[in-house]
């Protein structure tokens, strides 16, 4: 497992000192967090604590008030979705964010559309490309030509994901990207999160339920308040003392 | 990932002979569903003439032609409401803007080009038609700046826009009517002059066939290509052969219809001919206006099926923040939507005066709700995310044949009122229905 103590040479993300305001209320407040290549990095907090406030600074949905973004080193400019997407940062939020009155193909390919001559949509490249997709994601998928909105929330789960692998992701944002799912799903959920691992992807996960913590990420980074209250090696620490910080808000004494 | 894989063999067994027929041929029950509507409507009104009048006027081809001429604007109109509802807004303005785009037109072409090229110059009819668009375009860009960057509702933006260029549009003259418009551009709108007769309405029947073959090759050309299930072949062939008995009926009913004979006297006395107005027939054909709405029909389901603008219009319709998270500019959407209906909105003008033969600064009154009406009969969701143009175009037909319908049987302005209004709301009902059924 990657460690944090053994992390070297350049993050692939380095979020620096990022704070943003919403009515005079910070919910993000001088945070700081880095994110290696192969590694898997929780953002735990309660509800309300800035997870997903900071994360969207990262996706382009925000424009945070101060603070830098680098990538791979470099300081980047990410004023919309656009231009994270063009730093191959790719986001599956916990909305799912899916147009429910289109099919698995339009919502895949949604902004980065395949036009033929003339500029034209080629729906049927849209959805040959998406069903060689979800047949390594979701084998049993059919339902190709019916608006998302008649799927279920496994299938819908397996659209936003595919959406996020199938361009080349160098950096995956995954808001609780299993809060709706079975056991099933979020095995197979969490045998994808090793397999990008695997092919060299940070990868950010906001999530609730600390055993997935445990199991899924090298290090976890505890919010409360919009503050960052500590980063932790989690296989240097117990759940306990996780929970512990996401409660107290302060860091484990030995972990300090 | 869970799945609902559900066994098509058994389903295929319970299915019967017209569902299987609607599945292979692809066609949308809720356009079935419009054009029975559209039938029994026709139908009702040709029998209710036969009984009571003595007579059925309907399905004449004179009366199907001033139909389809009538349609013109309120469907040209539709197909931009489409958008615009699509994307949860409304537009109450574009009744407004025909008036104020058509006074603008009036003025230009009377009072102000004639001065500069000379009373009947071939050019006017161009300057003008193209101004009236560009300023429906501007108003309507404007709506849509302050409803996207100002973040006002479009309710209101757009009643106040209704209130506004109305009255600017009387301000313009000072209420008075521009008459007679030029004699070219008079010819948009359609009148004996106005059309393409005969042959050319045989010509733009050919290459509406031709579109409709190369479409259906073309789909199958797409599908193989892919390994994409095929449609089985007799489909292809009911649906071409749909196609092209409806373009061929419609033509012979265009050409069906004849010149009144002061008008073939007319003509007769201003060519130097002799022709018997007793014994001569000569076709209207296709009307200038309708092939305008038809041309407008084509490329606005080009845009919306085809296109990624279409694309990213039923995208904001259907999830506003995921279409945004998806990197599409929402904001300029919005604005541009609004100014394809302004642009639309000017169209419309230029078909309804040209038709008038003159501006005036009442010119369409009331047909924001006939275009909003139409769009949401042709099965638009007000909840947004949902809609074709062809509905909208069918929806528009349905609400004039009431209208037309009524007046040829002698119903009163009142009474239409009412059974128009009746059947608006009782199209929505049904089509919730309709949707309840469907899930």
């Amino acid at each position: 497992m990657t460690n944090a103590m053994t992390n070297t040479g350049t993050p692939l993300v380095e979020l620096r000192d990022i704070s943003i305001s919403f009515g005079g209320i910070k919910a993000v407040d001088n945070v700081t967090v880095d994110l290696y290549p192969g590694e898997v990095v929780g953002l735990l907090g309660h509800n309300g604590a800035g997870k997903s406030t900071l994360i969207k600074c990262l996706s382009g949905a925000y424009q945070m008030d101060s603070g830098e973004i680098l990538i791979s080193g470099k300081r980047v400019d990410i004023q919309n979705p656009r231009d994270a997407r063009a730093q191959n940062i790719e986001t599956i939020y916990q909305t799912l964010a899916l147009a429910d009155n289109l099919d698995a193909a339009s919502n895949l390919f949604l902004g980065r559309e395949i036009v033929g001559p003339g500029g034209f949509l080629d729906d049927s490249a849209m959805e040959a490309e998406t069903r060689k997709i979800m047949a390594r994601l979701n084998p049993n998928f059919r339902k190709f030509n019916v608006p998302v909105s008649a799927l279920s929330g496994g299938q819908r789960q397996s659209v936003a994901i595919a959406r996020a692998v199938y361009f080349n992701a160098k950096i995956l944002i995954m808001d609780e990207p299993t809060a709706a799912l079975g056991p099933q799903e979020t095995q197979m959920v969490a045998e994808l999160i090793q397999e990008l691992k695997k092919q060299g992807l940070g990868i950010f996960l906001i999530e609730h339920d600390i055993h997935n913590v445990m199991k899924l990420c090298d290090r976890a980074v505890v919010m409360k308040n919009g503050q960052r209250v500590g980063t932790v090696n989690v296989n240097e620490v117990t759940d306990d003392d996780i929970l512990g910080m996401i409660i107290m808000g302060k860091k484990p004494a030995k972990a300090a | 990932m869970s799945n609902n894989a559900h066994a098509p063999a058994t389903k295929d067994a319970q299915m019967g002979a017209i569902a299987r027929f609607l599945q292979a041929t692809e066609i949308n029950t809720r356009l079935l569903g419009m054009v029975g509507a559209l039938l029994l409507i026709w139908g009702g009104f040709h029998i209710y003439g036969a009984v009571f009048n003595g007579q059925g006027a309907f399905i004449t081809p004179r009366n199907l032609w001033n139909l389809m001429v009538q349609t013109s604007s309120i469907g040209i109109m539709a197909t931009g409401m489409v958008l615009v509802i699509v994307t949860r807004n409304i537009d109450l303005s574009v009744g407004s803007l025909i008036g104020v785009t058509g006074m603008a037109m009036g003025i230009l072409q009377v009072e102000i080009l004639p001065d500069y090229v000379g009373i009947g110059h071939w050019s006017i009819w161009i300057i003008t038609a193209i101004v009236g668009l560009a300023l429906g375009a501007l108003i309507g860009a404007f709506h849509g700046w302050l409803i996207a960057y100002r973040d006002i509702p479009s309710f209101i933006v757009t009643l106040g826009g209704l209130m506004v260029w109305r009255g600017m549009a009387f301000l313009s003259a000072g209420g008075k009517t521009i008459a007679p418009v030029d004699a070219n551009f008079a010819l948009l709108g359609g009148g004996p002059y106005g059309t393409v007769g005969e042959m050319g309405s045989w010509i733009v029947g050919a290459i509406a066939a031709a579109g409709v073959i190369w479409m259906i090759v073309a789909g199958r050309a797409s599908r193989s290509k892919h390994d994409f299930p095929q449609r089985p072949m007799w489909a292809e062939y009911v649906l071409g052969a749909l196609g092209l008995g409806l373009i061929a009926g419609t033509v012979w009913i265009v050409n069906a219809y004849p010149w009144p004979k002061g008008i073939v006297k007319d003509y007769a006395a201003a060519n130097g001919l002799t022709l018997d107005p007793e014994t001569t027939f000569i076709s209207h054909g296709f009307a200038i206006p309708v092939l305008i709405l038809l041309g407008v029909g084509i490329l606005m389901t080009i845009l919306m099926t085809r296109t990624r603008f279409g694309r990213y219009v039923f995208a904001i319709g259907g999830n506003p923040e995921a279409a945004a998270l998806a990197g599409i500019n929402t904001k300029a959407m919005t604005t541009k939507i609004f100014a394809l209906m302004g642009m639309l909105s000017g169209l419309a003008a230029v078909i309804a005066s040209a038709r008038l033969n003159s501006a005036t600064n009442a010119l369409g009154t009331l047909d924001e709700l006939y275009v909003i009406a139409a769009a949401v009969i042709g099965g638009t969701s007000l909840a947004g995310g949902v809609g074709t143009i062809y509905g909208a175009i069918l929806g528009a037909l349905v609400m004039q044949s009431l209208q037309s319908g009524m007046v040829l049987i002698g119903f009163d302005a009142a009474v239409q009122r009412i059974v128009v209004g009746v059947v608006l709301v009782l199209a929505v009902y049904l089509d919730n229905l309709y949707n309840k059924a469907v899930k």
